[in-house]
């Protein structure tokens, strides 16, 4: 289970890292949102993986480590309030230039010109 | 002692006044201005029994930073005494002279608030009792006198002057600082008192050098010396009420106060006798050749100024006790006779409308008064017997004069002390002489100009009358204060010394013989010399530093624009190429990826699921132009991760996950639909395979380092929350307690953090006025028909069951997985999915839909929680549980962490519809818009 874990963190990392690297803003936080789901279960594979073992006082005699979950938890609802935020930026972007590029500003040239 | 907080204060509390009364006429400015001055001038009068006679020190001090050793501490010894008798005594005066000075289309509030700002800097610089406070007033008077040298700011070269006297002192402030800093590690305090006492500890330390040149870079930076002199002159361009008080006085003088005050620190080694010494003598000769060719009566001024400066340098640097009893006598007649003469110059220029000696001549018929106070000052300062200047520079010849220490060369010291004095005494001629005498110009029988008012000649006659007496009787006039300064100046007693006018026919006054005549004639003969100046090649210095500055500024420039050229792209790859070199090197290192920890079985499902994954990531990439299957494909990744969750045991993750991934399509699909499709530039083959690179090799190591963590045993703090949950937390899922309760601070910010995201998104999204897409990227238009029944109806049944499991979720989300998050998260797509089904406007008629208020009551909720806890005198956020029984449910768990997780849940849902409702709505009214 440990390897196959390993092998899912390692693919999300590098294709969450290789979209953040578009020029434009919707493969962005598409990529964003790869990344954050590597983070997560990065986080959570520090906690070391157990089977059947939730950290639920009572249900069963051993217990995961619950603090990498607690922590992960929150990761998952703040990346969810990032990715929005992102992308909103890149829709403000959008009707403030015209063009989707990632680093907001006019492209002279473009369609996007007399847009606004 | 308040006395001395007080006297500091004053001025400093003062500064405010000048402005607030600006409307009520110009004399009320003057006289609100100089009646604190006058206060604090009394005030140290006062305490001059106990400091001059009784040779006591007053101290005061209030902690400022004491973890930083930064103490508001003042000292009133007989140095700081002297120098702020200076500062307030002739301040007095500048005001007084400023107030007639002024123009009335000048802002006498400002500048008065400003010279009051300055003068209590000074103050604080020499009352200080900390190092650190010291450098902190230190760099009060760069700021305050770049201010006023940049009073008329309307003038270019008042602008230049200004940035150029700031850039300089205010460099030198740093070196300073960094030099203090050096000091006070090494004597383990930034006492002053201490410091002063520790000289010998300081003088042997290996770093010595290094801080003295610290030092006395911030020295000479402040007292324009050579080869920083050149800011001097230019901030001449400044009214000249402020040039006779920065210059004569003051900012100039904080440098020279600055060897006094550190002179049983730091003096008596060789470094300090040859650095200081030798950039005095070249000072001292510069500043005197440099003001005899001066056409403009400040400008020489100011090199007579700069020469004076390195005289008083030369003799803190000759390192005998004699010579810092000279220099201190000299501080004090130098800011007497260059103070008045600033003050006449000022009085020349504001009668006849200009200061270039070659328009002026013959003024002795118009300004008698003036031409009297400016010749007996002027004679002051050549050095002439029965004047003040004379005195001082009597002791200053009589130390070169025997000054053993430069071996063979011994007869130089002498020689140009001599030469310098000559020079002094050329120049002093030429300012009366030029000025006073001789035919009167054309222009200026014209407009005959006329003596000014009375009071603004005053404080003149005042310094001139100081000057005088002290020369004729400078044991009772003088004294006292010389012998308190400059035993404060020694930190010890005094050598002997006579402050009589004549001591026989000996050597210093022979060379003073010397220098009188040899003046005379450089001056009647100066013809040559002014030919011969003017073939000499000058560097023009405020040329160079401008070169400098702007040279400085375009490196900067390339490098920042090479760093930073606004290319996301690029700046993300700098980020990743360190991460993926680390990655790089440690799977060279070839650490045993597989730990003896034992692995967790395998089972056939969880193989095919990430596979599944894995193909899915690799598809998002892929096919990342067809936007919907991109979101497909991540959606798939999604679910996958959620069940990983569920069946590593993280139950509370799933649920969370789960509800995220819907929000989170739904965002991803609105925005799909407003992005263009088609982009205007694309990534080069180079950009591609660096990407790739980079991708690979954080991701291969990320994958390895986890495997890595996950295979190798580790410790963990996690057995405190499982055993003390229930006991401390009065729950039993031990993840929902750990939130609201053991690390409740942490989930209190994040929500905040949550509160603070769709507060900024709602303010994004604001006034945006979007083009809708009309048709899709395939070109077909997007349909306009209302969702399926189907749907519509389903949804709205959905909602009350959804609504209670929310409920339930959230009540038992103590004890069994659930909590604020999910049930907030259930409840927000529960209420979306009436949005995507039946629209903005059916939801926005039934729901009361203003969010905001929602988010910022549920962090009040939480926060509030957290605060009760300390009205009954618990620490924040300590949660407190009760069991009570109910009559039909029975036993039942009230914790007021439950309280904590409502106002979790109330956020959640809050910011998550608003983000979503706000994004939703752009397309309702640009719809409506556009119909």
């Amino acid at each position: 289970m440990e390897i196959l874990l390993a092998i899912m963190i390692a693919v999300l990392t590098s294709c969450g890292i290789y979209l953040i690297l578009r020029l434009r803003t919707f493969p962005v936080v598409v990529g964003l949102t790869l990344l954050s789901y590597a983070v997560n279960l990065f986080l959570f594979a520090m906690g070391r993986l157990t089977l059947n073992a939730p950290a639920v006082i009572g249900a069963t005699d051993q217990y995961t480590d619950p603090l990498p979950q607690a922590l992960v938890l929150t990761a998952i609802v703040i990346g969810f309030a990032m990715t929005a935020f992102l992308m909103a930026l890149a829709l403000r972007a959008w009707g403030e230039f015209g063009n989707d590029h990632v680093d907001g500003t006019a492209i002279p040239g473009s369609d996007g010109d007399d847009r606004r | 002692m308040s006395v001395l907080f007080a006297i500091v204060l004053l001025p400093l509390i003062a500064a405010l006044l000048p402005r607030l009364v600006q409307s009520m006429g110009r004399s009320t400015v003057a006289i609100v201005t100089a009646l604190p001055v006058l206060l604090a001038l009394l005030l140290l009068l006062g305490t001059a029994p106990s400091v001059l006679v009784d040779g006591e020190l007053l101290q005061a001090a209030v902690p400022w930073l004491p973890q930083a050793g930064l103490m508001l501490a003042f000292r009133l010894d007989g140095l700081a005494w002297l120098f702020a008798l200076l500062i307030l005594g002739i301040g007095l005066l500048v005001i007084v002279y400023g107030h007639y000075y002024l123009e009335k289309s000048d802002s006498g509030g400002r500048f008065f608030s400003l010279l009051l700002l300055f003068m209590a800097a000074m103050l604080g610089v020499v009352c200080s009792d900390n190092l650190l406070l010291l450098v902190v007033f230190w760099e009060l008077t760069s700021i305050s006198s770049f201010l006023l040298i940049g009073y008329w700011s309307g003038q270019a070269a008042a602008r230049k002057g200004a940035r150029m006297a700031l850039t300089l002192t205010g460099a030198g402030g740093l070196a300073l600082l960094a030099g203090v800093i050096l000091i006070g590690q090494t004597v383990g305090s930034y006492d002053l008192g201490t410091v002063l006492a520790s000289g010998d500890l300081i003088r042997s330390h290996a770093l010595y050098p290094l801080m003295l040149v610290l030092v006395l870079l911030g020295v000479f930076t402040k007292s324009a010396q050579f080869p920083f002199h050149f800011w001097l002159p230019h901030a001449m361009s400044a009214p000249t009420p402020v040039s006779a008080y920065l210059h004569s006085a003051t900012m100039v003088k904080a440098g020279v106060f600055l060897l006094a005050r550190f002179y049983p620190a730091l003096a008596g080694t060789d470094l300090w006798f040859v650095l200081v010494s030798s950039i005095g003598l070249v000072t001292l000769l510069l500043g005197a050749w440099m003001a005899l060719f001066r056409h403009d009566l400040k400008g020489l001024l100011a090199y007579s100024t700069i020469s004076h400066l390195g005289l008083i340098t030369l003799l803190f640097g000759l390192s005998t006790r004699l010579a810092a009893v000279a220099a201190v006598f000299h501080v004090i007649n130098h800011a007497t006779f260059k103070a008045s003469l600033f003050m006449a110059a000022g009085i020349i220029d504001h009668e006849t409308g200009t200061r270039d000696i070659r328009k002026l001549g013959g003024l002795r018929r118009y300004l008698p008064h003036t031409m009297a106070l400016a010749t007996v000052a002027s004679m002051a300062m050549a050095g002439v017997p029965l004047l003040n200047g004379f005195l001082s520079k009597e002791m200053f010849f009589a130390e070169a004069a025997d000054t053993p220490l430069y071996g063979s060369l011994n007869w130089l010291v002498p020689t140009l002390a001599t030469i310098a004095g000559m020079l002094s005494v050329a120049y002093s001629l030429r300012f009366v002489h030029d000025v006073f005498f001789g035919p009167v110009p054309a222009a200026l029988v014209a407009h005959a100009p006329h003596e000014p008012r009375r009071l603004m000649r005053v404080p003149v006659e005042v310094l001139v009358l100081l000057c005088l007496a002290v020369g004729v009787f400078p044991a009772v006039v003088v004294g006292p204060l010389l012998a308190a300064a400059a035993t404060a100046t020694l930190g010890g007693e005094l050598p002997e010394y006579s402050l009589a006018i004549w001591h026989g026919l000996n050597v210093p006054f022979l060379m003073s013989l010397l220098a009188l005549t040899g003046g005379v004639a450089i001056y009647v003969w100066r013809a040559p010399l002014f030919a011969l100046q003017r073939r000499w090649p000058r560097p023009h210095a405020p040329a160079i530093f401008e070169q400098a500055v702007q040279a400085l500024v375009a490196v900067a420039g390339r490098f920042v624009r090479f760093i930073d050229n606004g290319a996301l792209q690029r700046y993300v790859s700098w980020l990743m190429l360190p991460v993926a070199l680390i990655m790089l090197a440690a799977m060279a290192s070839r650490p045993d990826w597989l730990g003896e920890h034992a692995l967790t079985p395998v089972d056939g499902l969880s193989i095919l699921a990430t596979i599944v994954a894995v193909l899915a990531a690799l598809a998002t990439v892929v096919l990342r132009r067809q936007r919907l299957v991109a979101l497909l494909m991540i959606s798939v990744v999604g679910l996958i991760v959620s069940l990983a969750f569920l069946r590593l045991s993280a139950p509370d993750l799933a649920l969370t996950q789960l509800s995220v991934e819907v929000v989170t399509v739904l965002l991803l699909m609105l925005a799909m639909y407003f992005l263009p499709s088609r982009g205007v530039i694309e990534s080069t083959w180079w950009d591609r395979s660096r990407d790739l690179f980079l991708s690979l090799s954080i991701g291969v190591g990320v994958g390895l380092l986890a495997l890595f963590a996950m295979t190798h045993p580790g410790a963990t703090i996690s057995t405190f929350f499982i055993d003390n949950s229930i006991p401390g937390g009065g729950g039993a899922n031990v993840v929902n307690v750990i939130l609201v309760d053991f690390r409740g601070f942490d989930t209190l910010g994040e929500i905040t953090v949550l509160a603070i995201a769709a507060a900024g998104i709602y303010a994004l999204l604001e006034n945006l006025g979007l083009c809708l897409p009309i048709y899709d990227p395939e070109g077909r238009p997007w349909a306009k028909d209302r969702s399926p029944l189907v749907l519509q109806m389903i949804s709205r049944a959905v909602l009350p069951i959804a609504l209670l499991v929310a409920m339930y979720i959230l009540v038992r989300g103590h004890n069994m997985p659930g909590g604020g998050f999910i049930a907030g998260l259930i409840t927000a797509v529960a209420l979306v999915l009436q949005y995507v089904a039946s629209g903005v406007h059916w939801v926005h008629a039934r729901v009361p839909h203003n969010y905001h208020p929602l988010v910022a009551f549920g962090v009040l909720l939480a926060g509030l929680t957290g605060l009760a806890s300390l009205l009954l005198g618990y620490p924040f956020l300590t949660s407190t549980f009760e069991y009570i029984y109910w009559p039909i449910v029975g036993k039942f768990e009230l914790a007021s962490a439950m309280l904590f997780d409502l106002g979790v849940y109330i956020t959640v849902v809050g910011a998550t519809l608003l983000i979503l409702a706000r994004l939703g709505k752009l397309s309702v009214v640009e719809q409506e818009e556009g119909n």
